[in-house]
């Protein structure tokens, strides 16, 4: 599958598609999206790109297997919830900054749970798909 | 005492890591843990004198009644010294006997594991962390008799071992809980208070049923003895310790413990004289038939057991004192024979006793161990094994009813027993020495100490039995709830009735002996008849439950997801609407419709025209695309009503599933009728049935109220508690985060599932 139009549709629709997959898991708290979908669009991203490109160029482009997202995603949400811990309060209490970021706004440690959630359902599906489109 | 019990699992967690740097001279080391455990068991000897019992109790799960509760008591201490005792010299006898074997470690870890076990078994006062001891013995046998796991007999024998005594462990659990449940406790000290209860339920017989199917099976009875044979492929001194000393008398223990709660029952009585009677005289009359050493004592030590059973059948006070001392009469001989069995074994190289003779000339420590241990278990006047055959022909004797067929049961038994001990303990070592034995010479002290302590303590006992007799076989007396001033045992008590029988057998058991010479042709002449043994009819019990399996498999699981996915939806289908048209009453109500928007209208219709696509399509990559489409017009459904997140997750869940499908069609052949119009039908009907259902139940969930408590909930409290605004989310990542946290976790499994599975065949491939 080599068509002029989808590669370089694809090469730019790459970008653009993680930036709103990042929108997406970023206001997930207050309006509809969350780390789940965000995750799946990231994905759809790069299998587009693996579509258009072929799907060496898109591991090239990763540098890395996509499972290594996995543990680190894992982590992510384990630590998250670990960290309430810490000053005494139950595992996986949310826990807020005081000050609201600039762009974000209020931030929680359930963002950074969130965040993991991304990183592992990116991971996941990614391997998943790679590994099936290599074997068949 | 938790610790002594503990001991020896953390022991065998340490072997079994470090087990490889022990090699020979360090493997004495593991023997101090038995020897210390004795000396701790014997040193409440007084205590237990003074009729005193020692509790232990630390909670464990309160809320289910598990506690880990421990009682040392008479009987539980003669259990606890044989376990200890007979383990620290079969762990003393390994030293030599494994020297060198690879998994030497491993070997005494399972060891461990066993003794830690069995001591728990007998200690437990809570029912079912009796039980628990009692599988984890069940598993170290297993383990040990399928120990030489490069030979299939082994391998076979253990898992025979595991099938028997594993099943009766499912009817003894079930017995314990029936127990609990009856008495409302499962502590086995409180149970001794509702005997009367117990006995007058109905269920009594259920109750002992379970207890006694999970004994038998455990101690080897008839029609469940032929594991115990099998079991005697592990290495001899597991043999002497689990399969005759201590393990197989876990059943005879569990029997006696319960006796003061469930015994004197005439069901509990006839039932334990009955299987105890069979399976002592059958087993004792194969026995002289085997001409394997192991074979000969596998037989007899059934066949004690029998013995055992039968006296606590019998559960008169005379019978209670010969099955306490019998229990150690045996115990002592029984290891002392199968430990000589060993070094014979493993100093000549065969087991066959038509092959071997004049052993004496070369290992005679070995031989006086043998004589010993044979004379006891003959009875022979001033052995610990007279005072145990006296005892159980007294008990016989003044039994009420039957007398005269018990004793002559009991008789033919012991003749039959002590011709069968000669034979393991006297026979290799008489006659003329075969010039190919010549060359042999005594084993390591390890090996010929152990079997000769064993035979002097049987001796020692026999001519003074009142060492035992007030200090140990009165508290255990007691724990059957029978008191009786003075028990004491004598070496002589005069000419009487007793004593002409036990001259009877002395006399029968040397006849067999001269008389009857072993030889396979016999043990031929016995095989005609196995067809109709209990074994036998095992086997093909077991050959067609496999078969049964197969097919059912066959049919169940060939392969082809269409097949499963039939199966699936069939069975939903039955199962939803049986219970839709048996229980509920249906009736649509149209009072709940809405009015069908425009919007809804075109989606719906295309809806409809892309399923017609789908199923009339000649085109496999159709079919999937306009799959999509489907799942794109549900997604705008949920767009509707008011689920934006929803309609997004299925968005890209649905995106990522066509392209998934492409991947794997672009590589199928472009379109195979497959299958014929029969089976498009069948196909038809399912999937139309399965969707009238769905409808059936939609409609019926409009008439029932909404409870809409837990969706106000979080609606009033995500931004309350969680400062979000976008109440799913807020429900993943904090309400129940935990819930999305393992859900992460499986996705990843998941992912490594496929990684695996894939990566792996195709590199198989290559």
């Amino acid at each position: 599958m080599k068509i002029i139009l989808l590669k370089t549709a694809a090469n730019y629709l790459l970008p653009l598609l993680i930036l709103f997959s990042i929108f997406i898991l970023l206001r997930g708290h207050y309006e509809p999206g969350g780390g789940f979908v965000g995750g799946l669009i990231a994905s759809i991203a790069f299998i587009l790109h693996s579509l258009a490109n072929g799907l060496d160029k898109t591991k090239q482009l990763l540098r890395y297997p996509p499972f290594i997202y996995i543990p680190f995603g894992l982590g992510l949400a384990l630590l998250s919830g670990l960290t309430p811990l810490l000053i005494g309060k139950p595992f996986l209490t949310v826990l807020w900054f005081d000050d609201p970021l600039p762009v974000i706004g209020y931030v929680g440690s359930a963002l950074f749970f969130d965040i993991g959630v991304y990183l592992v359902v990116l991971g996941v599906t990614l391997t998943i798909l790679f590994t099936i489109s290599e074997s068949v | 005492m938790l610790i002594a019990i503990l001991s020896g699992f953390l022991s065998a967690l340490f072997l079994l890591f470090f087990g490889k740097r022990l090699k020979s001279s360090l493997s004495l080391i593991t023997s101090l843990l038995p020897i210390g455990l004795f000396a701790y068991f014997l040193s409440f000897l007084p205590q237990i004198r003074a009729g005193n019992s020692v509790y232990y109790s630390l909670e464990w799960v309160p809320s289910l009644g598990v506690n880990l509760d421990f009682k040392l008591d008479g009987l539980s201490l003669l259990f606890s010294l044989l376990i200890t005792g007979i383990g620290a010299l079969v762990f003393l006898y390994s030293t030599a006997y494994m020297k060198g074997h690879m998994h030497i470690g491993k070997f005494y870890s399972y060891l461990s594991i066993f003794m830690a076990s069995m001591l728990g078994l007998v200690l437990s006062d809570n029912v079912l962390l009796l039980f628990v001891f009692w599988e984890l013995t069940a598993i170290s046998s297993f383990f040990l008799i399928g120990f030489n796991n490069e030979s299939a007999e082994s391998r076979k024998s253990s898992l025979l071992a595991w099938a028997i005594t594993g099943g009766g462990g499912f009817f003894l659990m079930a017995g314990f809980i029936l127990l609990g449940g009856l008495t409302g406790t499962y502590s086995i000290q409180e149970m001794l208070t509702s005997k009367e209860l117990l006995q007058s339920h109905e269920l009594y017989g259920v109750l002992i049923f379970l207890i006694f199917a999970g004994a038998f099976t455990k101690s080897a009875q008839f029609p469940f003895h032929f594991w115990l044979p099998g079991a005697m492929k592990a290495p001899t001194p597991v043999s002497a310790y689990l399969h005759s000393a201590t393990m197989v008398k876990a059943g005879i223990y569990v029997i006696a413990r319960f006796t003061p709660v469930l015994g004197n029952h005439p069901y509990w009585n006839d039932t334990l004289m009955i299987v105890g009677g069979i399976t002592m005289l059958y087993a004792a009359f194969h026995s002289i038939f085997r001409v394997d050493l192991k074979g000969i004592l596998a037989y007899s030590t059934i066949s004690a057991l029998g013995i055992l059973v039968f006296l606590l059948g019998m559960g008169s006070q005379e019978a209670l004192i010969a099955a306490s001392v019998f229990i150690l009469v045996h115990a002592l001989y029984k290891a002392g024979l199968f430990l000589i069995t060993g070094i014979i074994d493993h100093e000549t190289g065969t087991r066959d006793v038509t092959k071997l003779a004049g052993l004496r000339k070369v290992m005679l420590p070995i031989a006086i161990a043998g004589g010993l241990a044979a004379i006891s278990s003959a009875g022979i006047p001033l052995t610990w094994g007279f005072i145990g055959k006296d005892l159980l022909y007294a008990a016989t004797m003044s039994s009420e009813s039957h007398m005269i067929l018990l004793t002559s049961l009991a008789v033919i038994t012991n003749i039959f027993l002590s011709y069968s001990g000669y034979l393991a303990g006297i026979k290799p070592f008489a006659g003329e020495l075969p010039d190919s034995y010549k060359a042999l010479h005594l084993p390591s002290a390890f090996m010929w100490v152990p079997p000769l302590v064993l035979g002097i303590s049987g001796m020692l006992f026999g001519l003074l039995p009142s060492l035992l007799d007030q200090s140990l076989i009165q508290p255990i007396l007691a724990t059957f709830g029978e008191v009786q001033e003075n028990v004491s045992l004598k070496i002589w008590h005069g000419f009487n009735t007793v004593l002409l029988l036990s001259s009877v057998t002395i006399v029968g058991g040397v006849l067999l002996y001269l008389y009857i010479k072993p030889s396979s042709k016999s043990l031929h002449r016995l095989s005609r008849y196995e067809a109709f043994a209990p074994q036998a009819i095992f086997n093909r019990l077991t050959h067609g439950m496999r078969n049964v399996a197969v097919g059912f498999t066959k049919f169940m699981h060939n392969g082809f997801l269409r097949a499963y996915l039939t199966k699936i939806v069939f069975f939903m289908v039955c199962l939803i609407s049986f219970y839709l048209i048996r229980y509920v009453d249906i009736q649509f109500s149209t009072l709940r419709f809405t009015t069908i928007s425009f919007y809804e209208g075109i989606i719906f219709i295309i809806m409809a025209v892309t399923i017609l696509v789908i199923v009339f399509s000649a085109s496999r990559l159709t079919a999937i695309i306009s799959t999509s489409v489907v799942g794109y017009c549900i997604c705008l459904f949920f767009l509707y009503y008011g689920a934006p997140d929803l309609a997004m997750t299925q968005f890209s869940i649905d995106t990522l599933t066509t392209v998934l499908f492409v991947l794997v069609l672009l590589k199928l052949p472009p379109y195979l009728k497959l299958r014929d119009k029969k089976a498009q039908m069948q196909d038809g009907l399912l999937a139309g049935a399965f969707g009238i259902m769905i409808a059936v139940i939609a409609l019926q969930v409009l008439n029932e109220p909404t409870n809409k408590n837990i969706s106000q909930f979080y609606s009033d409290n995500a931004y309350l508690l969680a400062k979000g605004k976008n109440v799913v989310n807020v429900i993943l990542v904090d309400f129940r985060a935990y819930d999305t946290l393992v859900e992460t976790t499986v996705l990843a499994i998941a992912a490594i599932g496929v990684f695996s599975m894939l990566k792996i065949k195709s590199s198989e491939i290559e």
